[in-house]
């Protein structure tokens, strides 16, 4: 279950969109920040949690390794035609370990407004303020 | 942009002092109005370009720059690998080799109200375009390579175009040099379905009329005149592009710091050009144009197949294909002699003057043509490169009007079906598999194209030629 500070919000980036992720530890804020990435597509709470995809990556420091999740959602979201509503996300040290659950892309249900092409470095941030966690950077659509 | 910041050089030219770190000045090409409503971090991301090693004269800055990551959109820096020079994959972009060609039709605005509707809906139907969109051509692993050191050369050889395509590509339809080893298996895999789709977000496919000509004698060697019916393809290397985007992004980020360069920000990630890593990128990066070269090749013959059906009395022969993510070797004049350069152009567009050997000779005596996308509903426009445009930076022009607003903030202003409507009352048909793209996409989301293209023009890095204006965007 998520914690009462998970949430995620959008921020604005001229051409592109800024995702941002909050939650009371590390990994629940990046999960928050995947479904701030499925938002910047589609509306998350109309993907329903048919299928798991486990993604894993390894990034000398956590902004870097937010990133490499980041680029791994787009990547299982471009090659497999799926969108993700759901994530269980467990870091050990410079590595992450995934279990992302979507289904397929439904143009009908999912109206998907715009492909995302990678996350970028720009505002890119992984920090405790105030004990809660946040992390975010640009996302290029 | 804080104008104090910048002395001007004259009405559509700003310079940034060399000053701290900066190796180079940075200059920006724009019109005063331009430059007060230009985002402040044009002005930090320029001077940042401009205190990487082995950059030459200047970095630049077009008139529709904008915020990018490292490098500003609309920004074009030259680099000398004599002098230690980098090769960026953020200078470059994760759409590598994005671009727009033009085809003739042969036809006029009456021969398309008569089937715009039905037109419309053939090219939306035969057009795979937006999220998960895929296409019908399926390459083995062979195939893929050979697409990847062919580009659009491999698609005619295909069948899908005629050879005449070939010297209206840049590059002449196959970039050189391209490395298919070096293209990880994951983008090869993004791409497997990918061939001959346009994509989503600003990409477009569409049918557009000459309103106005405002070189009548460029006009006539380019082949346009007003009332002419053209099409516009805006796309680019697909899913492959962003892959090997993405993964050189992260693996000159951490080579920079292994070969001593200091980045002001880990987003202007780069390694020089003669290093490993930097000869693995540009090997991957040229296979990546190739893929953007075939891919709009491909669209190119389906969107023929569509007017044979339609309207069988038409030709579309190809007017020109830029591309305008991309790091190409060139030659240009520095101190007085001619160097090899690695030439960045990131939502740039090159400009080739009159005269220049890599022009086709049908073309060469008016310039390179440009090609600038507008918004949807607004209108695009035709430049010719300019033999000044050397000079000012390394034969460059703006490639688009850049967005004014947020997608977020647009999405809040409009609704998909009003814009639909909107635009249908003045003419324009619009399809797109997603009215949320729409409103994301709405024309007033965008800046005032004509004023770039006309400070372009006055700065002389392209000169206008013609404006032309939808009648129907099929948009991804």
């Amino acid at each position: 279950m998520p914690s009462s500070a998970a949430h995620w919000e959008h921020y604005e980036h001229g051409a592109d969109i800024g995702v941002r992720g909050y939650g009371v530890s590390e990994p629940e804020a990046f999960e928050q920040a995947g479904l701030a990435l499925t938002a910047v597509i589609a509306d998350p709470a109309a993907v329903l949690p048919r299928e798991m995809v486990a993604t894993q990556c390894e990034a000398p420091d956590h902004e870097l390794l937010l990133a490499e999740w980041l680029n791994a959602l787009v990547y299982e979201m471009a090659t497999r035609k799926m969108l993700f509503s759901r994530f269980l996300v467990r870091i050990d040290g410079t590595r992450l370990d995934a279990q992302a659950w979507g289904e397929k892309v439904d143009l009908a249900r999912h109206h998907p407004a715009v492909e995302v092409k990678g996350a970028t470095y720009t505002t890119l941030r992984v920090a405790q303020d105030h004990g809660t966690w946040v992390a975010q950077t640009v996302v290029d659509v | 942009m804080d104008l104090n910041l910048l002395k001007r050089r004259s009405d559509y030219q700003w310079e940034i002092a060399q000053h701290g770190a900066m190796r180079v000045p940075a200059v920006i090409y724009a019109s005063e109005v331009l430059m007060r409503e230009m985002d402040h971090k044009v002005y930090e991301q320029a001077v940042n370009v401009a205190m990487l090693p082995g950059i030459v004269h200047a970095s630049y800055a077009m008139p529709d720059a904008h915020w990018g990551y490292g490098f500003p959109i609309g920004g074009v820096a030259a680099f000398d690998p004599q002098a230690g020079g980098v090769v960026s994959a953020g200078g470059v972009g994760f759409d590598i080799s994005c671009g727009v060609r033009c085809l003739h039709t042969g036809l006029n605005r009456d021969d398309i109200i008569k089937v715009q509707a039905e037109l419309a809906n053939m090219l939306y139907y035969c057009v795979p375009a937006g999220v998960g969109s895929t296409g019908t051509i399926r390459l083995n692993e062979h195939e893929m390579d050979e697409m990847l050191a062919g580009g659009a050369k491999w698609a005619v050889e295909r069948g899908w175009g005629v050879a005449e395509d070939l010297e209206r590509v840049e590059e002449h339809g196959q970039m050189q040099h391209a490395k298919p080893g070096n293209v990880s298996s994951q983008a090869k895999k993004r791409q497997r379905d990918e061939m001959g789709t346009l994509g989503s977000g600003n990409h477009y496919l569409e049918v557009q009329e000459v309103t106005a000509v405002f070189d009548e004698k460029i006009a006539a060697v380019f082949g346009l005149k007003q009332g002419d019916i053209v099409v516009m393809i805006h796309c680019g290397s697909r899913g492959l592009g962003h892959q090997i985007g993405t993964e050189f992004l992260k693996r000159m980020a951490i080579a920079a710091a292994q070969h001593g360069v200091t980045l002001p920000d880990r987003e202007l990630a780069c390694a020089p050009i003669l290093s490993d890593v930097g000869q693995d990128y540009l090997g991957a990066m040229r296979s990546a144009i190739n893929c953007a070269l075939a891919n709009r090749q491909i669209l190119t013959d389906l969107v023929r197949k569509v007017f044979r059906e339609i309207l069988p009395q038409a030709r579309l022969p190809l007017l020109y294909d830029v591309s305008h993510n991309t790091c190409k070797v060139e030659q240009h004049r520095v101190d007085g002699g001619m160097r090899d350069l690695y030439v960045h152009r990131k939502g740039a567009t090159r400009a080739f003057g009159p005269g220049h050997p890599d022009i086709p000779e049908s073309l060469r005596a008016a310039g390179q043509p440009v090609l600038i996308g507008g918004s949807m509903g607004t209108g695009s426009y035709v430049l010719a490169g300019t033999k000044q445009s050397e000079a000012l930076a390394f034969s460059s022009a703006c490639h688009g009007a850049g967005r004014a607003m947020s997608r977020h903030q647009a999405m809040r202003t409009w609704k998909g079906r009003q814009v639909v409507d909107d635009l249908a009352r003045r003419g324009i048909l619009i399809k797109s598999p997603s009215m949320r793209g729409i409103a994301e996409e709405a024309p007033d989301a965008y800046k005032n194209v004509s004023a770039v293209v006309d400070a372009a023009d006055a700065a002389g890095l392209a000169r206008k030629v013609a404006r032309v204006e939808p009648l129907i965007c099929i948009k991804g």
